[in-house]
């Protein structure tokens, strides 16, 4: 008999007290839990997304489509002459006044080759305001997964309000499960000394989050 | 499970130790009541904290009943999106696929992100055993890691050390598995995070096969999820080619959606976030044009005692634990004692129920600890998923004394009575014959009342230990019911209304 087999028959006589017409999934469930959390408008779903970014020690910038371009070379160019990871689907106009070099990620990149570069700029899949969350979901103007992970510097770019949702149920209905996800909500920290929280271990340690509006 | 916790000694003596280590000691209230209080405010934050934990509980309980059905809907979901489904019904087994898998890839060391399955088979041990180095890669686990030492704590292995051990730790070992701590190394928590950071980049960049635990498994779309902090999870997803899961049965939820729930109770529950900073989530493998993260994907499904503690009726709530520990940092016993007198990779209220569960009451240190606990409730009243800890533990701790039908790899087997306990049973028989015979009771009772002035102040023989530190209840002049009969409640005949 094989493990599964064994596993399998040790489970169902584990339930031999589970009659055949138990309660069915969706009966057995009381979703009596909210949708979302208290009632805001639009805007201020948008201002509790950057109040809890910046709680968390992301940066949070504000401005609109016109002033992108300038404001993601502003960034760049504050950490001094760079290099930047951009994903293949990244809007060109958005570092069209960047000066840094563009460093394509390539399927056979190398974890080392991408270790030299600083900085990454990335859209998103969408941001989640009560929890100052942004999901990554793999489409072409956020790349591979590790383009977000190995650089020490993310700028990620949130169309709002299009790009926002208010709660962890909202974002789940909206996102595909079979698309490779990455949830970010602040720089890479940790808990493990005292279990007093620290940013900057592993992920980027820092992560500015541009919310532009107008794009 | 780890081998590791082999002939540890019963709680009661392990935890007289610990409690005279006053470091030990200080380390833990000040980590505890940091996260308590944090935790509170997190969960306050949501006002419908109340419905999440039912529907949590609900959802658990609903997949723990229909297990089997679940079990297959995940492989064929995992199997079809790219991955390869293993069964391993005990921790030997689970050890020597993983082992398999790794000289498959012609590796001889891996990444780890931190696991609870992976330590309670004792995985490292057994790779290592083969020649395969695991490198914890948690800054808690690797804590534990090089500092030649046992996790304490479900969350924060590491919990029992302070910053300054730490930095000891890192500078003393770090040279040892690879880049030395930086020179002049401090205690302060963002440079000790530093040094963690430039020790494993270079393990993480030279990976080529990373071991996971996961958090949740949905069935009904095969993804795996894994909840993090630091990132070290997100390397060791996504930049190996080869990627083993290592995950309880008991992980499997059935749909996408409950994921809302989870998501919601376990960060608050565990570290007091709103969200931890990052969350994973694949199914199986992507196709090679996109190429995101390992191309390779092994799922190994470990039982492990698991199927034995579904068996039981009550015990089985135990199951539905998604190992936020909150239950560890407002246990009154946990804070003193410290996670190693459990002699168990789970310690505190949650380990008390599920060791002796998941590896049988046998043992020393599994029939002690159904008793570690002063059964205060704490550990309930804070569980996501609304694990009735007390209720367990009595239900043990009646299997520990009285023995009966328990099931065993699979099996029925009838447990005989523990060694010792000899007289709480006879004091139960005794309170049984009694209680059964108003009579007796009554008369007992006044001969109680009537001798008080005689009464030790406290218990001769083996009770004298209990009684070093209690106070024996004082007997009233009159019993109860004499009063009752007597008075009617205080207010003449017709009183008691």
């Amino acid at each position: 008999m094989s493990s599964r087999e064994r596993i399998l028959g040790r489970v169902q006589r584990a339930l031999a007290d589970v009659p055949p017409d138990d309660t069915p999934y969706d009966q057995a469930i009381e979703r009596a839990y909210l949708g979302e959390h208290g009632n805001r408008s639009v805007e201020e779903t948008v201002d509790l997304l950057a109040e809890n970014l910046a709680d968390y020690r992301a940066i949070v910038h504000r401005t609109d489509a016109d002033e992108l371009p300038c404001l993601i070379m502003r960034l760049l160019a504050e950490r001094g002459p760079r290099s930047v990871l951009v994903p293949p689907g990244l809007p060109p106009e958005w570092m069209s006044a960047a000066d840094a070099t563009r460093v394509h990620d390539r399927a056979v990149s190398t974890p080392h080759e991408l270790d030299t570069v600083e900085s990454v700029v990335t859209g998103c899949a969408l941001a989640i305001a009560e929890t100052g969350t942004i999901v990554l979901d793999g489409s072409p103007d956020q790349g591979r997964r590790r383009i977000t992970l190995v650089p020490d510097h993310h700028i990620c770019v949130v169309r709002v309000p299009d790009q926002v949702v208010s709660s962890v149920p909202q974002a789940l209905r909206r996102l595909a499960p079979n698309r490779p996800l990455t949830w970010i909500s602040g720089p890479s920290a940790t808990s493990d000394i005292e279990l007093d929280r620290v940013e900057g271990v592993h992920g980027p340690r820092t992560l500015e989050v541009v919310l532009v509006s107008g794009e | 499970m780890s081998g590791t916790f082999v002939g540890m000694p019963a709680f009661p003596k392990a935890a007289h130790e610990a409690v005279h280590n006053s470091t030990l000691r200080g380390n833990l209230r000040h980590a505890t009541h940091t996260i308590r209080a944090k935790r509170a405010n997190a969960v306050a934050e949501v006002s419908d904290w109340a419905a999440l934990r039912e529907a949590g509980k609900q959802i658990k309980d609903h997949t723990l009943r229909h297990l089997d059905r679940y079990l297959v809907q995940l492989e064929e979901s995992v199997t079809a999106a790219g991955g390869t489904v293993h069964w391993a019904a005990d921790a030997e087994e689970a050890n020597r696929i993983v082992t398999r898998l790794v000289k498959e890839t012609g590796e001889s060391e891996v990444v780890k992100v931190k696991s609870m399955a992976t330590q309670e088979i004792g995985l490292n041990e057994a790779l290592e055993e083969e020649g395969i180095r695991a490198y914890e890669t948690d800054l808690a686990e690797l804590i534990v890691q090089l500092g030649k030492d046992r996790p304490s704590h479900i969350l924060v292995p590491a919990i029992h050390r302070n910053r300054g051990e730490i930095r000891d730790i890192f500078a003393r070992e770090m040279s040892e598995w690879g880049r030395p701590a930086p020179d002049g190394l401090t205690d302060t928590p963002a440079e000790l995070a530093e040094a963690a950071r430039l020790h494993l980049r270079e393990k993480f960049l030279r990976a080529k096969v990373g071991v996971s635990g996961a958090n949740f498994m949905v069935a009904e779309t095969g993804t795996m999820v894994v909840v993090e902090s630091e990132g070290n999870g997100r390397m060791c997803l996504t930049l190996p080619e080869t990627l083993i899961s290592v995950v309880g049965i008991e992980k499997t939820v059935p749909t996408w959606q409950d994921l809302e729930v989870f998501l919601q109770t376990l960060p608050r529950s565990s570290t007091a976030e709103r969200m931890n900073p990052y969350t994973s989530m694949w199914t199986g493998t992507t196709n090679s044009e996109t190429a995101d993260g390992p191309q390779t994907f092994h799922l190994v499904l470990l039982d492990n005692g698991r199927t034995d503690t579904l068996a039981d009726e009550v015990g089985r709530q135990a199951l539905r634990c998604i190992r936020c520990s909150a239950c560890l940092n407002v246990c009154p016993v946990y804070e003193r004692a410290g996670g190693h007198a459990y002699g168990s990779v789970y310690p505190g209220p949650i380990g008390a129920i599920l060791s002796p569960q998941l590896r049988g009451t046998d043992s020393e240190i599994d029939s002690s600890l159904p008793y570690a606990s002063s059964l205060c409730g704490a550990c309930y009243e804070v569980c996501p998923v609304a694990i009735d800890i007390p209720e367990v533990l009595v239900h043990l701790r009646e299997r520990v004394v009285e023995g009966g039908q328990v099931t065993r790899e699979g099996n029925k087997v009838v447990l005989k009575p523990a060694k010792g306990h000899v007289a709480e049973r006879a004091a139960m028989r005794a309170a049984r014959w009694a209680f059964a015979r108003p009579g007796v009771l009554r008369t007992g009772q006044r001969l109680a009342s009537r001798t008080r002035r005689l009464h030790p102040r406290s218990l001769p023989g083996p009770g004298k230990a209990w009684s070093d530190s209690r106070a024996l209840p004082a007997l009233p002049s009159e019993p109860f019911r004499d009063w009752w009969q007597r008075t009617r409640g205080g207010s003449g005949k017709d009183g008691g209304k």
